[in-house]
């Protein structure tokens, strides 16, 4: 069957399952379906939290970055899960006892001011906001390749069916659904790679197999890798250090923080029944999604070598232009991968070297969709690609997207600015403020900050620069009074914003970058991708310091803080 | 269901955070020490086809990470026995 078709059809029936699941769970004991019921189990709750966090970075982009950073890719490996550790032992459980759904509102109730509520809901659409542009790109990526167009209209096409996905938003609450996602994810991902990682070690697991020899001799494919890359001038790729030491301690903290600062992961701890059930939900989630991470650096590594491997057989020998093979034809269409003829040999060289290479672009966001084609794997396998990875896009931007629109409609509009509006108006405001997110993201992913994983690392820089820290002080000390969680946030996420945008230009809009004199990342040769880091300690040293020059918090919230230390007594989540 | 005295509530909070710190010691360790900081010394050990340091930073600390949050719930469970304040 034609590829395309196929890719429909795999689509379709992924697309089927989540609905009807969503329909059969309604019909059911409602309640009971609903996270919030309580009754689900930690190991389902963790399964759906994998669901919920792997979006269009974790599954789309992140494998091709590190294919093209080799080592220094590592950062988003460990960023993004050891963020997990953090979320589990040092906010989930308290934040859990707490008991109640957003955390703006466990910001203002701790902090005991409308203030702290309004800057942290406005630091959480920041973040949200961005977190959505990297997934546009995703969807662009992949809506341009399988309609074959370019990506701009694929981005087009995918702000249409993510606006339709987000409105149906009902389905996405339901914890059945999203296990059924997870599914598809999980084996859309590891398939592929258990086939490469065959044909190339003959060994079926990818972990072991990335670390093993060579089918047929006995040379390991990473001493392989590392040859062929550097005899084209490219660095080693297991030793490549992103941009310094520095840099990647940054990067690596800057996501870690950034995870377990992330209100969308956070508020799915709020809904287990017991303290207890918060610290496991963690561990399950993070099994889950270790089983994706653990794959991605052996997708990466043998897609890598594969590719070399396709455009230079043997060394010295390239593949001529029009020998190309079709999936290098296809994303020709997308523009997201040229050839350009620069000596008029036709034959393609791939080097280093910007003067003579001739893949002169190849987007890291294409690889991990194009890999099992470039691995000549079956067209089912391609298809069921195509369906994990539109699943993990839409879903997480479907949640995003819902958060940026409940925090407008109801933390600011009704919790704030107009009291009195009525249900109808709430939810109209919710649906314009949906749309005007997915207008602006979509806007912002036609020229993308990053690649899609970049850009999200970016949203996790300024979560882990004004909300997380707010979180750590509000549950670890008694002493941080409103005044100093206020200046903390604005100071974090303001410091934060203006490297970024110093950049990558005010709201990422190519040429407005500011840098003046300065070279790029001119603080200690940090990256803006990690710098939520650095804004988090200014964070953190702001709050200090106002908090001690201010009054401390009245009585009532310093035994809220005893409150929320211990693990027994606790009550359902409750809605405001 | 809360603590019985004060100081039961201090050392159940000194314990936890004891806990606390020696798991985020080993969490650093494997991630910002073994993956960043001391790569270079570690990529001279070979494991098959993995240089260590290497290995530690794609592999070895994500199974760390996840050995260390269900460690730290058991441990969590049994001192909330200990102290009563288990939700059972």
């Amino acid at each position: 069957m034609e590829l395309q078709t196929l890719t429909y059809i795999v689509v379709g029936i992924t697309f089927a399952i989540y609905i009807g699941i969503a329909i059969w769970a309604r019909a059911g004991s409602t309640k009971e379906f609903y996270i919030a019921g309580g009754g689900i189990h930690p190991v389902a709750n963790g399964m759906a939290t994998a669901a919920d966090w792997m979006s269009a970075a974790s599954f789309i982009s992140m494998a091709g970055l590190i294919a093209f950073m080799g080592y220094g890719g590592s950062v988003f490996l460990m960023g993004w899960t050891g963020g997990f550790v953090i979320l589990a032992m040092l906010l989930a459980p308290y934040l859990r006892k707490y008991g109640k759904f957003t955390v703006p509102e466990f910001i203002g109730d701790r902090f005991y001011s409308r203030t702290a509520r309004i800057v942290a809901v406005v630091c959480l659409i920041i973040c949200s906001v961005t977190y959505v542009i990297g997934q546009m790109k995703g969807i662009g990526v992949a809506f341009s390749r399988f309609l074959e167009v370019s990506y701009d209209t694929g981005l087009l096409v995918g702000m249409c069916i993510v606006f339709f996905y987000a409105v149906l938003g009902g389905m996405k609450g339901i914890t059945y659904t999203q296990i059924a996602q997870y599914c598809i994810l999980i084996l859309a991902y590891t398939i592929p790679a258990i086939f490469i990682s065959l044909s190339l070690t003959g060994n079926p697991i990818p972990q072991l197999g990335f670390g093993s020899t060579l089918s047929g001799s006995d040379v390991y494919l990473l001493d392989r890798l590392d040859q062929v890359v550097t005899e084209l001038g490219f660095a080693e790729y297991t030793t490549s250090v992103r941009l310094s030491t520095v840099n990647m301690f940054a990067y690596t903290l800057s996501l870690m923080i950034g995870t377990a600062g992330l209100p969308h992961v956070i508020i799915r701890f709020f809904t287990v029944p017991k303290v207890k059930d918060a610290r496991s939900s963690a561990g399950w989630a993070l099994v889950f999604i270790a089983i994706l991470y653990t794959t991605a650096p052996a997708v990466a590594g043998m897609a890598r070598l594969n590719l070399m491997n396709t455009i230079e057989p043997t060394s010295g020998e390239n593949l001529a232009y029009d020998d190309r093979p079709q999936w290098f034809k296809n994303w020709e269409k997308t523009g997201l991968l040229q050839f350009e003829d620069k000596n008029g040999d036709g034959l393609i060289q791939y080097t280093a070297d910007k003067t003579t290479n001739e893949m002169v672009k190849v987007d890291r966001d294409i690889m991990v969709l194009a890999n099992p084609e470039i691995a000549q794997l079956p067209n089912w396998v391609i298809a069921l690609v195509a369906a994990g990875g539109l699943a993990a896009a839409l879903s997480t931007a479907a949640g995003l997207l819902l958060a940026i629109s409940s925090a407008i409609s109801h933390d600011l509009l009704k919790g704030v600015f107009m009291p009195d509006i009525s249900e109808k108006q709430e939810l109209m405001a919710s649906r314009i403020a949906m749309a005007g997110a997915i207008a602006l993201a979509g806007y912002l992913g036609f020229n993308p900050p990053d690649f899609a994983a970049g850009t999200v690392a970016l949203a996790f820089g300024l979560a882990a620069s004004s909300i997380f820290p707010a979180l750590m002080m509000g549950i670890f000390s008694s002493r941080i009074n409103k005044e100093g969680a206020i200046a903390g946030m604005i100071a974090g996420i303001t410091v934060t914003l203006l490297y970024v945008f110093q950049h990558k230009g005010i709201m990422f809009v190519p040429g407005t970058e500011f840098l003046g004199d300065m070279p790029s990342n001119w603080f200690f040769g940090i990256e803006p991708n990690a710098f939520g880091a650095i804004g988090a300690v200014v964070n953190f040293t702001v709050a200090f310091a106002v908090s001690r020059s201010t009054q401390a918090p009245p009585k009532h919230i310093q035994e809220l803080v005893e409150h929320i230390r211990v693990p027994s007594g606790v009550k359902e989540a409750q809605d405001h | 269901m809360s603590f019985k005295s004060e100081s039961d509530a201090k050392a159940y909070w000194k314990e936890n955070l004891a806990l606390m710190v020696k798991l985020l010691l080993i969490w650093f360790v494997v991630s910002f020490g073994c993956g960043i900081l001391l790569v270079d010394v570690l990529n001279q050990i070979q494991i098959g086809g993995y240089k260590l340091g290497f290995w530690f930073a794609q592999q070895g600390s994500i199974y760390t990470f996840v050995i260390l949050v269900f460690y730290y719930t058991k441990k969590m469970g049994q001192l909330d026995r200990k102290y009563g304040v288990d939700d059972e």
